[in-house]
């Protein structure tokens, strides 16, 4: 790679080009152009049923898309011959119901995915795996099920598990839109001490606050296409399309 | 004048009683003691020695390692058949299904007596443990029908987002099916299972019509031998006792199914 401080935009973390995908008749995506360069924050905010979420997951191939281009660090992913398993091993993934495994412990849900995927021995994936729970705040907790853990906490351990595959980076998909009030700080906290450590990261969510203070940029969705992108703290302060106006409008 | 509630519910429920107590008198009173004792609970079958030995050393443990066989083949088959059901090749799919469909729809017993001669005598077949085998097989062939259903449920059940995250996290579809989704399947199928599990024990008596040598015998073919042998012959007092037998058997099993059911109620 370059010394250019902003690598160039074929080596984008996420670069995604007039990406169209449809649910039946009803058309999700309508056209999106949409990067990530590494090291950057960017966060998808929207109405819901804006597409903000079907986007996420099509950079992942969660979604296959019907048309467009999706590179993840140069590679294709909507190319049949690219191996998804190895491009997803390298992205992270935070979903808004956590989706831990709930006939595993925490430290299992954090090395299964080590020991069968990247092949590491066991005593390796648990040393990483404790490590990554102590980050969460959540070390002594590596012997319970998932079932008797808060939401807030089965989040931050669905994050260290993601992060316990060393991931280029982090996708978080409304990750506290589930969570009771009082149980966002903590989550938005680990986030944001992710991103400080320079975590390339992808946010779909509801926290204007999140967004304004950590992010690098912001994207404001609705009806399928992309409205208004720009510094978080300028959009969210002076939006300059009237859709962005009224949905700002009704969230802040 | 107006009785009380409590009043009124007190005298109903008496009168509930006085008529379960006035039957059970009157039916104690009718019924022909001697000749019950003398048919069904002769004293040589169940006073020692008598005819316990055979029916629990050949006829439980018979019954029991059939069951066991039938069972783990037909929990092989039936896996085999959900994950074909669930598979994304259309003709996979389709054989599964007429599989399953096929044998639903049929008697175990007809199945049984078309593996032990029709096809034993067709093919010069010679299945392990001769046509009780042959027999076997057909318990293994319905029984998977009926588990593949119940599997099939147990692996949709599990959440999609399961499949979601483990495939995130660069699992195969392969490994995401044996280390995520089949392991919480199982769980959810343990009761239903248990119940397939008790019905084979009881369908193993229909191995009966195919004959068997005397170490081979299962519980009611013992029974039925005692009917006409034995210290009890000529009453039926080998029946009552194999009856005795199999709910030994069968209810610790039902009540541990009922036991698992209210427990992954709670956990939900």
């Amino acid at each position: 790679m370059t010394a250019t401080a902003r690598p160039d935009r074929s080596t984008a973390a996420i670069d995604v080009r007039d990406l169209h995908k449809s649910f039946g008749p009803i058309e999700v995506l309508k056209g999106i152009d949409f990067h990530v360069d590494h090291g950057e924050v960017v966060c998808v905010i929207g109405p819901s049923g804006s597409g903000k979420s079907t986007l996420l997951r099509c950079v992942n191939q969660l979604e296959q898309a019907d048309s467009g281009q999706i590179l993840v660090e140069g590679v294709d992913v909507c190319d049949p011959e690219t191996d998804l398993d190895a491009v997803r091993s390298r992205i992270g993934i935070v979903f808004q119901s956590f989706n831990l495994f709930p006939h595993m412990n925490v430290l299992r849900n954090l090395t299964v995915a080590q020991e069968k995927v990247k092949k590491r021995s066991k005593k390796e994936a648990i040393e990483i795996a404790r490590a990554n729970l102590e980050k969460v705040g959540l070390s002594g907790r590596e012997n319970v099920y998932p079932a008797h853990l808060s939401g807030g906490q089965q989040q931050r351990v669905a994050i260290a598990r993601a992060l316990s595959m060393d991931p280029d980076m982090m996708l978080f998909d409304e990750p506290t839109s589930a969570l009771d009030p009082e149980l966002v700080g903590d989550v938005l906290e680990v986030m944001k001490t992710l991103a400080s450590e320079g975590m390339t990261m992808m946010v779909v969510t509801h926290e204007m606050g999140f967004a304004r203070e950590v992010g690098d940029k912001l994207v404001f969705m609705d009806g399928g296409v992309i409205v208004e992108e720009g510094d978080p703290r300028v959009v969210l302060a002076d939006p300059q399309h009237e859709r962005t106006q009224a949905f700002l409008s009704k969230v802040l | 004048m107006a009785m009380k509630r409590t009043t009124k519910r007190r005298v109903v429920q008496g009168v509930l009683y006085a008529v379960l107590l006035g039957g059970a008198v009157a039916l104690a009173l009718a019924a022909d003691w001697p000749t019950i004792k003398a048919n069904f609970f002769k004293s040589e079958g169940f006073v020692p020695p008598g005819s316990w030995g055979d029916l629990i050393t050949i006829g439980v443990k018979n019954t029991l390692i059939y069951t066991a066989i039938a069972f783990a083949g037909g929990l092989a088959l039936a896996l085999v058949l959900a994950l074909m059901k669930l598979s994304p090749v259309a003709a996979y799919r389709w054989l599964a299904t007429a599989y399953i469909e096929f044998f639903r729809g049929l008697p175990a017993l007809l199945v049984m007596l078309f593996m032990a001669f029709g096809v034993t005598i067709a093919f010069q077949w010679t299945p392990p443990g001769g046509t009780t085998g042959a027999g076997i097989v057909a318990l293994i062939m319905v029984g998977s029908a009926y588990m593949a259903e119940t599997l099939r449920a147990g692996i949709q059940a599990v959440p999609k987002g399961q499949t979601e995250a483990a495939r995130s996290l660069g699992m195969s579809a392969g490994r995401t099916t044996l280390t995520v989704i089949l392991p919480q399947a199982f769980r959810i199928v343990i009761p239903p299972l248990t119940n397939e599990f008790v019905l084979l024990i009881k369908d193993t008596s229909l191995l009966f019509v195919i004959g068997f040598a005397a170490e081979q015998r299962e519980l009611t073919t013992i029974a039925r031998d005692f009917l006409a042998s034995g210290p009890t012959a000529g009453t039926s007092t080998s029946l009552v006792q194999a009856a005795i037998l199999y709910l030994v058997i069968t209810l610790p099993l039902t009540q541990l199914v009922s036991f698992l059911e209210k427990r992954q109620r709670r956990s939900r």
